[in-house]
């Protein structure tokens, strides 16, 4: 097995071999946690240190608990709590961490790059739990493993995404996925969140939301904020909701096997209404749970290189 | 003290000079130009294979003195230009204090005239402060040697100000500046805005804030009969429009830096701070553009923008991380990298280096008239060199094009028939 | 075929000798209640099947049969780097049974320290015994089987691998020599 990532920065640098390396590795840690005993030893004495310099629940207890679950020892710091009120850079906040001599900084941090910056100037692992509008890596992954574990394969699936594409981490990830994974990806959203290029990255455009859908296997939503960088782009949450919200008459669309996700939190009756939230077709919950394996399974991989350089 | 250039391919696009001349410099004046000039105790300067110009000129440069000095001061500044073969630069008003007053200027004429090593003129702010409130002391300062006015760096977002600093700036026969640029339209925008921008996740910045600004701008001009210059031209919009005013016979120039006709927006990949500035990089089309307008003479000079920033300043996220980069040092390669792409001939780059930007700000330099002050560049066109920015002559090393491969270089900078 | 490579044990060894372990294994265990077979992947995880085909030919009866990977138990995380993780799948609950760890070959002791602790997380089984084809010495850890196939002495640096069949069925057991240079 020939994984070589040091630093998990991206999705963009991972080859679509690293990517089934780290869901076939995921799928041996799904068993762990529905043990009686969840952890193993794996990791016991490593230090992985949670570095987030943006509130986030669900992502940081993920990779706290999965960290965890392979005994190593974890760490939250919520950055903004701390220095960077100080007026602390970047570098000297990670470097002070890093004196600490933890294995592992997994990080947060509202500007993109930041983590690349990071990993540039750090010997400690970087992995990337979200950086700007740029990558959120373990979140396709985790997306992956879910339409794989529910639909057997992921290659010539049609993946609808819609919602707020301009300022959205995981659809650039999920771009670069399942392009890799050799799915086809469809994007709608309000022409204020559709950004310049982006059919470039692998997608087609559909201005009508339910055109994207029409006959998708998966249908991805994304959770909308009315104000984005101090401006109104969308005019009500009302009027989204009506054109690009998922109800359960437009998801007839989509396949009757269609699964619906989204990378949490909903708002619910915005993106997605409650009846379809709670719906049978919805892997929401399956997604949270695979998180915390496909997170383990790239705490090991990435564990197993640093010291394979030694 | 006398000196004789020998043996050069003597260019001066003023005065459509292209020939295997000597040159004979007394008492820091051009005194004579022809072939096999003799004369006796002078100092003999061999300059066969290479070029003779005028000394290069850069209408656009933050000095950062007084205020920034740990950026870059007077000295340093200069001594870069002369590294890089200038001996005239137009300095930017955006200093602390504020270039909005006149003994602010005097500063900043005495301590070039005693310890710098190019000729610097000072660009006072059309708003006091650089706050787009109130004028500046526009005729004061021109009386203590200011040359045009702009808020660099700040765009005078008042259409009514800029129409009264147009309207103002007309009988005291002066140039104003415009960085052209839409506020609102820049937003929180750190690049252009296009594929790499979305690929990379960074909030952009569209063409047409900086059209749209131009436009205003120019139609200003066109308005009130006064003189406008529009500085760093980045877009291909902005080409356009500039090139229809001047056919319309509006009294506009404009410029264009290095970095926006040789580098695209793919410089950032990777976050590269010192591809950051502002206007930002943009896409190929806008740079194919920026070429042609300085082929067509739509561009009439060529500045630099030199911005010095502390390395503090540039070893940032991207997105904070202060715009700008150095340029002195590496514009004059960069310039024939044109004349080799066949964008423009040599006596075209010489031009816009030298009377292009003079006649741009009415400078009584540019040019290698006899009687006019002895400000020569000497240029080696085949000495190839690699850009180090740890080896800048600049205090600051913030350059876009830190090991790129370079052919052409000054090699030797007479300012005033003094070599530096 | 490599140089320097003997066989151990053909097919036909390798049949008998673990028709005698499972007959062993039954008198140990007065019988097959409260038995359950777990094979060490990969190697143990085939020959724990088939020593549960012969106790099932022999008594009549199915004995629970699970594989573990001890991959994720390993104590060289740091000197040889991840190695990939397969699952561990033992379908029915540990707790009370006698468990008979499986490995194909017994060497240094840290592979069945590992799926010892595996299995401890795993549940409290009442008692685990060891069963291996091949016990090759160089033990590193107090640890010894319960039941063996063959004793080989064996030098240090030599291997010793079993080999599969067609049918994924333990053939052959060879020991390779490393070349002389």
């Amino acid at each position: 097995m020939a994984f070589a990532h040091k630093h998990i920065l991206g999705i963009n640098e991972l080859s679509r071999e690293d990517i089934i390396t780290i869901l076939d590795t995921a799928e041996s840690f799904k068993e762990i946690n529905t043990r009686e005993i969840k952890k193993v030893p794996t990791l016991r004495g490593k230090t992985i240190i949670n570095l987030f310099f943006e509130s986030s629940t669900r992502t940081r207890t993920s990779f706290e608990i999965a960290g965890k679950r392979l005994s190593a020892d974890t760490v939250n710091i919520s950055a903004s709590a701390s220095s960077v009120t100080k007026g602390e850079t970047l570098e000297d906040t990670a470097r002070n961490i890093e004196a600490m001599h933890p294995d592992i900084i997994v990080m947060r941090h509202s500007a993109s790059g930041a983590p690349h910056y990071l990993a540039q100037r750090l010997n400690c692992s970087v992995v990337n739990a979200g950086d700007g509008a740029h990558e959120h890596p373990s979140q396709a992954l985790l997306d992956l493993f879910t339409i794989r574990q529910h639909k057997g394969r992921i290659e010539d699936l049609k993946v609808a995404i819609i919602g707020d594409i301009t300022h959205s981490r995981v659809v650039r990830s999920n771009l670069y996925a399942l392009n890799k994974m050799g799915a086809e990806v469809r994007l709608s959203g309000p022409g204020t969140m559709i950004p310049p290029g982006i059919e470039k990255m692998g997608a087609t455009v559909y201005a009508d939301m339910n055109e994207a859908i029409d006959g998708a296997d998966v249908v991805m939503m994304l959770r909308i904020q009315m104000e984005r960088q101090g401006k109104s782009l969308i005019p009500s949450l009302r009027e989204y909701a009506r054109f690009y919200g998922l109800n359960t008459v437009n998801l007839k669309l989509a396949r009757p096997d269609a699964l619906v996700m989204h990378p949490g939190p909903i708002n619910r009756g915005v993106e997605l209404s409650s009846y379809v939230a709670d719906g049978p077709q919805n892997v929401i919950l399956s997604q949270v749970e695979n998180g915390v394996a496909v997170r383990m399974a790239l705490l090991y991989l990435i564990s197993g290189v640093e010291h394979s350089e030694a | 003290m006398k000196l004789l250039i020998q043996g050069g391919r003597v260019i001066d696009p003023a005065n459509n000079l292209d020939a295997e001349l000597d040159i004979l410099i007394k008492d820091g004046k051009i005194s004579k130009i022809g072939k096999n000039l003799k004369d006796d105790g002078v100092e003999i300067f061999n300059a066969s294979g290479r070029l003779v110009t005028p000394g290069l000129i850069d209408i656009h440069v933050h000095l950062r003195d007084p205020g920034y000095e740990y950026k870059e001061d007077i000295v340093s500044g200069t001594r870069a230009a002369a590294a890089g073969g200038f001996t005239s630069v137009a300095c930017m008003p955006n200093t602390k204090p504020v270039l909005d007053n006149k003994s602010v200027a005097q500063y900043i004429i005495e301590k070039a005239e005693k310890e710098g090593f190019a000729r610097v003129f000072p660009v006072g702010s059309i708003t006091k402060g650089l706050e787009g409130d109130s004028l500046s002391e526009m005729g004061d300062m021109k009386g203590a040697g200011c040359v045009a006015f702009s808020d660099d760096g700040k765009p005078v977002t008042s259409g009514e100000l800029m129409r009264c600093a147009l309207e103002y700036s007309k009988p005291f026969n002066t140039v104003i500046i415009s960085h052209a640029e839409d506020i609102d339209l820049v937003g929180k925008g750190v690049m252009n805005e296009g594929f790499v921008a979305t690929e990379l996740g960074l909030k952009g910045i569209p063409w047409v804030a900086e059209d749209a600004a131009t436009a205003r701008d120019v139609m200003l001009c066109e308005f009130t009969g006064a003189r406008l210059h529009i500085a760093h031209v980045s877009t291909r919009g902005s080409v356009e429009i500039v090139r229809a005013a001047k056919k319309r016979g509006v009294r506009v120039t404009a410029e264009a830096a290095p970095h926006h006709f040789i580098l695209t927006d793919e410089a950032v990949r990777g976050y590269n701070t010192n591809a950051k500035m502002n206007p930002p990089l943009r896409s190929a089309e806008d740079v194919a553009a920026v070429r042609q307008g300085l082929a067509d003479g739509t561009l009439d000079a060529i500045a630099t923008d030199h911005a010095p920033h502390h390395i503090d300043e540039k070893n940032v996220e991207f997105n904070i991380a202060m715009n700008g980069v150095v340029g002195l040092e590496t514009a004059l390669a960069l310039t024939l990298e044109l004349v080799s792409d066949k964008v423009i001939d040599l006596n075209r780059a010489i031009e816009l280096l030298t009377s292009g930007p003079a006649s741009v700000l009415n400078l009584p330099v540019g040019t290698l008239t006899v009687g006019a002050p002895a400000d020569v560049t000497i240029i080696d066109p085949g000495k190839k060199w690699t850009v180090s920015a740890n080896d800048l002559i600049s205090k600051s090393k913030n350059t876009a094009f830190d090991q790129r491969k370079m052919k052409g270089a000054a090699i030797a900078t007479i300012l005033g028939g003094r070599l530096i | 075929m490599a140089s320097g490579q003997t066989i151990l044990l053909d097919s036909a060894g390798v049949n008998r000798a673990l028709t005698r372990i499972a007959h062993e294994i039954l008198e140990q265990n007065k019988g097959s209640k409260n038995l359950a077979l777990v094979g060490i992947r990969s190697g143990g995880d085939t020959l724990s099947k088939e020593l549960a085909k012969i106790i099932s030919r022999i008594e009549q009866v199915d004995v629970p049969c699970g594989s573990i990977d001890i991959g994720l138990y390993r104590d060289d995380l740091s000197s040889r780097g991840t190695v990939k993780v397969g699952p561990t799948d033992i379908p029915f609950n540990l707790d009370g049974l006698s468990i008979v760890l499986v490995d194909d070959v017994l060497f240094t002791g840290r592979t069945i320290r590992a799926a010892m602790d595996a299995l401890m997380d795993l549940g409290r089984p009442r008692a685990i015994q060891l069963a291996v084809l091949i016990d090759r010495g160089h033990r590193e850890l107090p640890i010894r089987a319960d039941f063996v196939g063959r004793n080989v002495p064996t030098a240090k640096e030599e291997k010793v691998d079993l080999i599969f069949d067609d049918n994924n069925c333990a053939a052959e057991v060879h020991l390779l020599k490393p070349r002389v240079k």
